[in-house]
């Protein structure tokens, strides 16, 4: 994981002389080639990661809010504009499993409905720092980790997503009562701008944690990053 | 019986050393907030690229989270010291109203003298307020970092947005300050020197 730091600014520009001299002419953008700023950044934001975890309750619920509270409309929101979502065909998608997984069937969508489904009126919170309460229901990936026989012992639950889009949480956020494989939002499907079929919910993390449209899922302990994780974003990043 | 008197600090070390990282921090704290406020502007307005740090918004809270730490372990040292060493109790301490009102209206008509190693009471009342508003900063920082882990701070503050606003204002408070505080370093310049040095002031043994 590398941080992309910018420091266009003047003032930027005196602290980080002021802070570390032995800063050399870096090319800052270039993330194969971090500078000795974007080294110390990454291992700070990699501390905060385990301090996080550390932080994080299990068994600690998201607050809950009544369908009033409801934010309408819904907020759009991706590394992209709404005009540009892709659409997935429900009748041939399928979910690939990934990794420490004893079975990699891959999963249709019929079958993630038959399974038992739970709801929730959460909050989502943007790492811009807005936020919208949405309802959400689909089958808790505890449960389905479970069911696909995945080793809950590895670190990390990795997601892949039709639009390139990537991420990755840890085992313990991924075993929460409240982390769900999302299939209906607002009482109806997933439409395509919010992640049609399925989509990761996860309210005791930032919304960017909370990948759409996914087309894999994977168990692993390889490090798996994230599409903004591995620009800079904190990867823990728990609310 | 005469006199005995020594000389000593201004400035301790530790207060010096402690005061320049805490200029770091919070150099680095203001501009980086600045840029993630930027993301989603409270008001109607953004600052200007040129002067926060980080670039982006991933940049600046990776710069946000990092110095977080040097500005509350440094904070929590200086709480420390400043305890144990008897400079709150000496300093900053008693601090009335009436002497408030008595040391702004001398300083407005710019009669207010400067004693090296006493605090006026406006001093104290500043310091003592911009201490506070930095325990408050860093309290509604944790109540947005962490809404979830640490929601019953964030309900203290009434909910995530609000707890937005009290920091965004508790930043505008340490802002102001900093005005004022450069502002009369500008005005007296010869206070800049014992922050850095040390200074020497002679004071009566007891």
């Amino acid at each position: 994981m590398s941080v992309q730091i910018g420091r266009r600014s003047l003032l930027g520009r005196a602290l980080a002389i002021g802070s570390t001299t032995l800063l050399t002419a870096c090319n800052y953008d270039d993330l194969q080639h971090p500078d000795l700023a974007d080294r110390v950044l990454s291992a700070v934001s990699r501390w905060n990661d385990r301090v996080q975890a550390v932080l994080f309750d299990p068994a600690k619920l998201a607050p809950i809010y009544p369908a009033s509270a409801i934010t309408r409309p819904p907020r759009f929101n991706a590394y992209y504009g709404a005009d540009q979502v892709r659409h997935v065909d429900g009748a041939t998608w399928k979910l690939d499993l990934f990794g420490a997984v004893a079975e990699k069937r891959p999963w249709r969508l019929q079958a993630l409905r038959a399974l038992p489904q739970e709801s929730q009126i959460t909050r989502f919170i943007c790492v811009e720092g807005w936020r919208v309460v949405g309802q959400w229901s689909g089958v808790p990936l505890g449960q389905f980790l479970r069911r696909i026989g995945a080793d809950t012992r590895a670190r990390y639950v990795a997601f892949r997503c039709a639009d390139g889009y990537y991420s990755s949480i840890d085992m313990p956020s991924a075993l929460h009562p409240q982390t769900i494989l999302a299939l209906d939002f607002l009482g109806a499907p997933l439409t395509p701008e919010f992640g049609f079929p399925v989509r990761l919910r996860i309210p005791t993390k930032l919304g960017f944690k909370n990948p759409k449209s996914l087309v894999a899922l994977g168990v692993t302990n390889v490090y798996p990053g994230g599409y903004w994780e591995d620009q800079g974003y904190n990867w823990f990043s728990g609310s | 019986m005469r006199k005995r008197t020594r000389s000593r600090p201004l400035h301790p070390w530790p207060l010096r050393l402690m005061h320049w990282l805490n200029a770091v921090a919070i150099v680095t704290m203001v501009g980086s907030g600045w840029q993630i406020y930027d993301a989603a502007p409270l008001f109607g307005f953004r600052f200007p690229a040129g002067i926060t740090i980080g670039e982006w918004l991933g940049g600046a809270i990776a710069w946000h989270f990092a110095a977080m730490w040097l500005l509350v372990l440094n904070g929590l040292c200086y709480l420390l010291w400043g305890t144990l060493s008897g400079h709150f109790r000496r300093r900053m301490l008693p601090v009335s109203p009436r002497a408030v009102l008595r040391d702004l209206l001398l300083a407005l008509r710019l009669q207010l003298p400067h004693r090296p190693g006493t605090y006026n009471a406006v001093q104290r009342v500043l310091y003592l307020g911009v201490l506070a508003l930095g325990v408050l900063i860093v309290v509604s920082g944790l109540a947005i970092w962490k809404p979830v882990q640490l929601a019953w701070l964030t309900d203290l503050f009434g909910g995530f947005a609000a707890a937005r606003y009290v920091h965004f204002f508790a930043m505008s408070g340490i802002a102001l300050f900093l005005l004022v505080h450069l502002a009369l370093v500008a005005l007296v310049p010869k206070v800049l020197w014992p922050m850095i040095g040390g200074g020497r002031v002679e004071e009566a043994v007891r």
